[in-house]
């Protein structure tokens, strides 16, 4: 009885799991899985606008904050999986190869205004960037100009666009955070945040700089600092001091004692800059949401800047904002034909019809990478306003190297460090040499 | 009527065994193939045999991950069982308002997991401001923390099980134990204690499987900081299989290795409490 019973359920496992296998998704509809919660109510209209043009439907799912990988996964592996996703760069793309579909031939890629920027691999282009993003360190004019008007500062310079170069910034930022009773603030930078799942501004964002510096050394012609990144297996930190310099000036001239800063979120940061509290603060130009929602918030739109991340590298005079992408859109090659031709005739419309290119540049907020653009067709908030400024400039904007970092893991051992660095646990050394350490590990796994 | 159970028994079996097998069966033959093959997404593995075990098991991360719950568990089944047996027999004794106590330290049971790791942070962390540091600073202070927060968890679930086992000892025992000339030590240790082991049995299982498998407080508490110092099995084995590209397999092989432990050691303590469980 027993044995008969099992060799049942076996049975019934067996054809079942190869079933779940072998499906495909055979409708033509659109499913479209979101990576940016902040606009997910923006997509919702955009189905419905979409729907009465075209009168196809779309189904779009916006995975919740930090979650975008887990419900990749699962969503993928059902019968109706999604047919347009996102990946997050050449790493992203090495776990999702199997899933992107060839869009060489598609008018989307032939749109683009830099066509290297695309994901390839041999003849086939894999993953499409949709939003150019920028970062460096944002600040609130209305207090850097109370201070150039104090009689005792004790910088020479009068404006915060004059500041080029580490040890500038550091000058003004010293003297600033030892007259912020005068300026009305509590710090002059908004909260390193290093809780846990918040440490993405120093482990990868702030971590760009000395690794474009590193790789950026004795470059070959056809490489970039990003594919020269991906492939090296070992890496000297050789920039870490420069790291450091940029690092402690946050950590020591800030709104919250540097013991404490293990607790903090990036939300409460950008709220800090918001009310005021600080005249500074790290992050790129898709925070400008964050900071308008603030309850209270002081801080005017004309007074809302970029300054480049300073770190002491000679040259850096010439440095300016780190610009690029990591939103990379692909297509499921598992789904149906009909699907797969469905999904790219909406991001076409999307990308190039009036009314798609609307919604993209005035309600998603995206700069998008397209020729289909024109200049007028940008996002008009401040912080993206100054990020196009800074892209027209003459500077020399840094590539977004962190994408050739090898894993998530890396990035919380990076974060990790820091955080015991900050609490006095550790010394920069240890901190340097775990770096070195877990990119050799991390990379050869 | 023998003969006509023997007859329909398939027809009765048939809701309960499809349930077992679409939710328990057939995921856990899954998770065993998967974690003998390399896939991203459940329906792609490429099986690779045993490589998924050997890199889990020269994972430093593992096997400090494994050591932390070993010990993270053993101070909590004990700290957890001790004082809902002591709240247990204060409440089963007659003191006004017991009803109300016994509701209020059940109550903190009724809480998810997440919001009380976060609401724990916040109060530890509160606490901490003090002395200028935070949860983060040492792993002790997580793991003291956990232990917290584990023992406010589970002791009034613990609790109500050990007042059901002390309110169903006869009285006529007790009071025969006394007239024997028994004190109130001697009554506890060889009369109460022994009839109620059938909970003890309970509870012991209950917070050894509950803390070896503890996630969400850990997640919300200290999500391992620092350096993933405070990180248990089960989010060691999350960070795994999310954390670097095409160690999903690895991720895998952990978990079933966390089960394995995991059965094992409940059905050998299950063996050894059974046998001092006596009838009466």
């Amino acid at each position: 009885m027993i044995k008969r019973l099992l060799t049942v359920i076996l049975t019934v496992a067996v054809l079942t799991m190869n079933t779940g296998c072998m499906k495909k998704a055979s409708s033509g509809e659109v499913y479209f899985l979101n990576f940016k919660p902040e606009v997910a109510s923006v997509y919702d209209e955009i189905a419905k606008v979409y729907k009465n043009e075209t009168g196809k439907d779309v189904k779009i799912v916006t995975a919740a904050s930090g979650t975008y990988e887990q419900t990749l996964k699962s969503e993928i592996a059902k019968s109706s999986a999604p047919t347009i996703f996102q990946v997050n760069g050449p790493i992203g793309f090495a776990s999702w190869e199997k899933y992107c579909a060839d869009l060489k031939d598609t008018a989307l890629y032939n749109n683009l205004n830099d066509k290297d920027v695309a994901i390839t691999k041999g003849d086939g282009v894999y993953a499409i960037p949709y939003a150019i993003e920028g970062y460096g360190i944002i600040y609130n004019d209305a207090i850097m100009r109370k201070y150039f008007s104090l009689p005792n500062k004790s910088t020479s310079l009068t404006d915060a666009s004059q500041i080029d170069s580490f040890e500038k910034l550091k000058e003004i930022v010293v003297d600033m955070q030892s007259k912020k009773k005068e300026l009305g603030i509590e710090g002059v930078f908004a909260s390193t945040s290093l809780n846990a799942g918040e440490q993405w501004r120093w482990q990868t964002h702030l971590a760009n700089i000395p690794f474009y510096y590193e790789f950026k050394e004795n470059l070959k012609e056809d490489e970039t600092t990003v594919t020269k990144g991906l492939d090296k297996k070992e890496i000297t930190f050789k920039f870490a001091d420069n790291f450091k310099n940029i690092f402690d000036l946050y950590i020591n001239n800030s709104v919250t004692d540097k013991k404490l800063l293990g607790s903090k979120s990036t939300s409460d940061s950008m709220a800090e800059f918001a009310l005021g509290k600080c005249a500074m603060v790290q992050n790129g130009d898709w925070a400008w949401s964050q900071i308008k929602n603030v309850d209270g918030n002081v801080v005017k739109e004309n007074d809302i800047k970029f300054l480049p991340i300073f770190t002491g590298i000679e040259g850096e005079e010439n440095q300016g904002l780190c610009v690029g992408t990591e939103n990379y859109i692909a297509v499921n090659k598992n789904a149906s034909d009909e699907a797969k031709k469905n999904s790219i005739d909406f991001l076409e419309w999307l990308y190039t019809s009036e009314t798609g290119k609307e919604y993209v540049s005035k309600r998603l907020g995206f700069n998008a990478p397209f020729k289909s653009f024109s200049e007028n067709e940008r996002p008009d908030d401040p912080l993206s306003r100054e990020v196009i400024k800074w892209l027209d400039s003459d500077k020399n904007n840094i590539e977004w190297t962190f994408l050739s970092f090898p894993s998530d893991e890396f990035k919380n051992y990076f974060g990790d460090v820091l955080l015991q660095y900050t609490q006095g646990n550790l010394n920069w050394n240890d901190v340097k040499k775990t770096v070195v350490e877990r990119w050799k590990s991390e990379s050869n796994k | 009527m023998e003969n006509s159970i023997k007859k329909y028994f398939p027809l009765f079996v048939i809701p309960t065994l499809t349930a077992f097998i679409i939710s328990f069966f057939i995921p856990l033959i899954m998770g065993i193939y998967l974690s003998f093959s390399e896939f991203t997404t459940v329906s792609d593995a490429e099986f690779t045999g045993f490589l998924n075990y050997i890199k889990a098991f020269s994972n430093k991360e593992f096997l400090d991950s494994l050591w932390f719950t070993v010990k993270f568990t053993v101070v909590s089944v004990v700290t957890i069982n001790l004082f809902a047996f002591f709240l247990a027999l204060l409440l089963t004794k007659n003191i006004r308002g017991r009803n109300v106590f016994r509701t209020v330290f059940f109550m903190p049971n009724l809480i998810g997991g997440i919001v009380l790791g976060y609401i724990w942070q916040l109060i530890i962390n509160g606490v901490l401001l003090n002395f200028g540091v935070t949860i983060t600073y040492k792993a002790s202070y997580g793991f003291w923390g956990l232990v917290i927060l584990s023992n406010w968890q589970m002791i009034g679930y613990m609790m109500v099980i050990y007042i059901a086992g002390i309110q169903n000892i006869p009285t006529e025992l007790i009071e025969a134990a006394k007239i024997d000339g028994a004190k109130g030590f001697q009554v506890l240790k060889n009369v109460t204690l022994p009839l109620v082991m059938p909970s003890v049995t309970i509870c012991l299982f209950l917070t050894l499987s509950n803390s070896f498998k503890m996630f969400d407080q850990n997640l919300a508490l200290t999500a391992g900081a620092p350096a993933k110092q405070t990180q248990m099995l089960a989010l060691d084995i999350y960070n795994t299989f999310y954390g670097t590209v095409g160690y999903e397999g690895v991720g895998q092989a952990k978990a079933v290795i966390f089960s394995v432990i995991l059965a094992s050691i409940g059905i050998t303590q299950l063996y050894f409490t059974r046998r001092r469980e006596i009838e009466h």
